[in-house]
């Protein structure tokens, strides 16, 4: 038994190495398809949990072209949120069992979705902020050797794209526009600004990446070098509209080619992640009780089907 | 009554309830009972805001005052809106929703297939464009009233009484004024009248295979023409207008 494991986990490795995709049916280590379903799952939660501070605008869109493009987005993460439990689901594991994870508190989501949305100027810097910052980590994800996985990524990417740029463009025209309209975007980049950069992850010296989940290619790039990226593909963003981001100490540093930050505040991160950020319990609230109040729906839809099967046998 | 005032008065009708549908939709977002039913529910209320995007514009240009679909949508107080009675009314349960989406849609459905039809091209070309959308909207309401009327006792007590309060609202579809015939004169506006049998064949018939009961006729609320509403109407255009309301230079 444990030769042949041994034997298995060889032809896993050599296949992972080859760039070969780990497909469903395939052999996988058990830790391998716990670490995907954790991650998968975390991913899938993220996108559903993350459609409330943003469905929070749709009723107070400022004009009917940013309502239906604000429709459409968070309809997109709907979408994803259904792709990535299904891709899920190929591991062994169904989407009611992992909601129930979520609902209760086992399961994560993204930190990030526990900071209120406060005024419309944060609808643009979720999309420029948050979802650039979940691309950087995405387009890295997407080389992942998980064949449901990535090629989830790779289509996902595709509309946290578009996503990321309405958001920037929003931001655009408030930082052009009246005085109150850039007051609104200043004060939006300073409340999302920290939030973004730590939503990629403790720094590195916090959590070590396992050799074997990055020989595995389920962690492709470590939280520090991706936090990098972002921060490095930002800046020049926000100095172009004549923000200023509130880190005294950001500054380009010629000799790397990379921007330089301030100390992160890791307390306010871990305690958001426990639990005590602004809107942690009124976003699980939000999620439990949709889920309570559409238990009849369910039913409903359930014996509705059943009596028809019902019919139909009888009738054949 | 000229008829391009009367045109414009039309275009705002139809504009506006599809608006209001599509807003109270929107509230949906994050809260529907199944993942598969929020994104149902965004799309649907995306295709109303599509569709009420195009006849404000529409409006606009009939007008030609030089205003736009946004100042139309964000700078009409509660009586000047013509959204008809039964869309305004709030979400309530699932039940509910799928009560007001039910009645609208098989109304909209014979409506719009009517209106493309009509003499004004640009009216026409707009009801065939939305008429699929629509289809699709009325398949997807339909599907869940026989759900819910033949799924469980509570999805059925539930739905019948969402039949029952909406069902006072209805008569207001089907209401009409100068400007209805001035333009049903011309064969640019589609007749109500004629609608009202179809619409009541193909409610009475879905509610019978989903083991529901027709409400008896009640004594019916009216008053959308003439934009006299129910006070929930109030409420949400105060929430959708408030930032352009708020910041009336602003462009965004």
């Amino acid at each position: 038994m444990v030769k042949d494991e041994k034997k298995l986990l060889a032809e896993f490795q050599a296949k992972i190495d080859k760039g070969v995709k780990i497909e469903p049916k395939d052999w996988m280590p058990e830790h391998y398809r716990k670490q995907l379903i954790r991650m998968m799952s975390q991913h899938a939660h993220s996108e559903i949990v993350g459609m409330l501070p943003e469905g929070n605008w749709i009723t107070r869109a400022p004009s009917l072209r940013r309502k239906a493009i604000l429709l459409a987005k968070v309809q997109d993460e709907a979408g994803h949120g259904m792709y990535l439990y299904s891709a899920a689901e190929t591991l062994g594991i169904d989407r009611t069992e992992m909601l129930e994870q979520l609902h209760t508190g086992k399961a994560k989501y993204s930190s990030i979705f526990n900071y209120p949305t406060l005024t419309w100027a944060d609808i643009g810097a979720i999309g420029w902020l948050v979802d650039g910052a979940a691309i950087m980590n995405q387009t890295a994800l997407a080389k992942g050797s998980y064949g449901p996985y990535s090629r989830a990524m790779v289509r996902i990417c595709k509309e946290e794209s578009f996503h990321n740029r309405q958001g920037y463009e929003i931001m655009c025209s408030l930082a052009f526009g009246t005085p109150e309209q850039k007051a609104m975007a200043q004060d939006a980049l300073n409340r999302w600004w920290w939030p973004a950069i730590m939503m990629l992850g403790p720094s590195d010296d916090n959590s070590p990446n396992s050799a074997e989940l990055m020989s595995w290619k389920v962690k492709m790039e470590s939280n520090d070098s991706i936090r990098q990226r972002f921060i490095d593909r930002t800046v020049p963003q926000g100095d172009h509209i004549g923000l200023t981001f509130p880190d005294p100490l950001l500054k380009f540093n010629k000799e790397t080619g990379h921007y330089e930050h301030g100390p992160i505040n890791w307390e306010e991160f871990f305690n958001v992640v426990k639990g005590n950020g602004p809107c942690n319990k009124a976003r699980l609230k939000a999620r439990v009780d949709a889920d309570k109040d559409g238990k009849w729906v369910r039913e409903a839809a359930e014996a509705y089907a059943m009596k028809h099967t019902e019919k139909e046998t009888l009738a054949a | 009554m000229e008829i391009h005032k009367a045109l414009f008065e039309y275009c705002l009708r139809l504009a506006d309830s599809s608006l209001i549908l599509g807003q109270r939709l929107g509230e949906w977002c994050g809260h529907g009972p199944i993942l598969e039913e929020d994104i149902a529910l965004t799309n649907i209320s995306l295709d109303f805001v599509g569709h009420a995007t195009a006849l404000l514009q529409y409006a606009a240009k009939v007008e030609g005052k030089g205003r736009t679909e946004d100042d139309l949508a964000y700078h009409r107080s509660e009586r000047e809106f013509k959204n008809v009675l039964l869309v305004e009314q709030p979400n309530g349960d699932y039940a509910k929703t799928i009560a007001r989406q039910f009645l609208f849609d098989t109304f909209q459905y014979y409506y719009y297939q009517a209106l493309q039809e009509s003499k004004d091209e640009t009216l026409a070309a707009l009801a065939q464009k939305s008429f699929k959308e629509i289809t699709y909207h009325l398949r997807h309401s339909s599907q869940w009233v026989l759900r819910l009327g033949d799924g469980t006792a509570e999805s059925h007590e539930r739905i019948q009484n969402a039949i029952n309060d909406l069902w006072m609202f209805t008569g207001d579809l089907f209401d009409m004024d100068e400007v209805d015939a001035l333009l049903i004169k011309e064969g640019i506006a589609a007749d109500p009248g004629q609608v009202k049998q179809k619409w009541n064949d193909h409610v009475a018939e879905l509610f019978k295979k989903a083991t529901l009961q027709m409400p008896a006729p009640t004594y019916m609320q009216r008053g959308s023409r003439e934009g006299k509403h129910t006070e929930h109407l109030g409420y949400l255009l105060a929430e959708m207008q408030y930032l352009p309301r708020t910041f009336p230079d602003a462009k965004w």
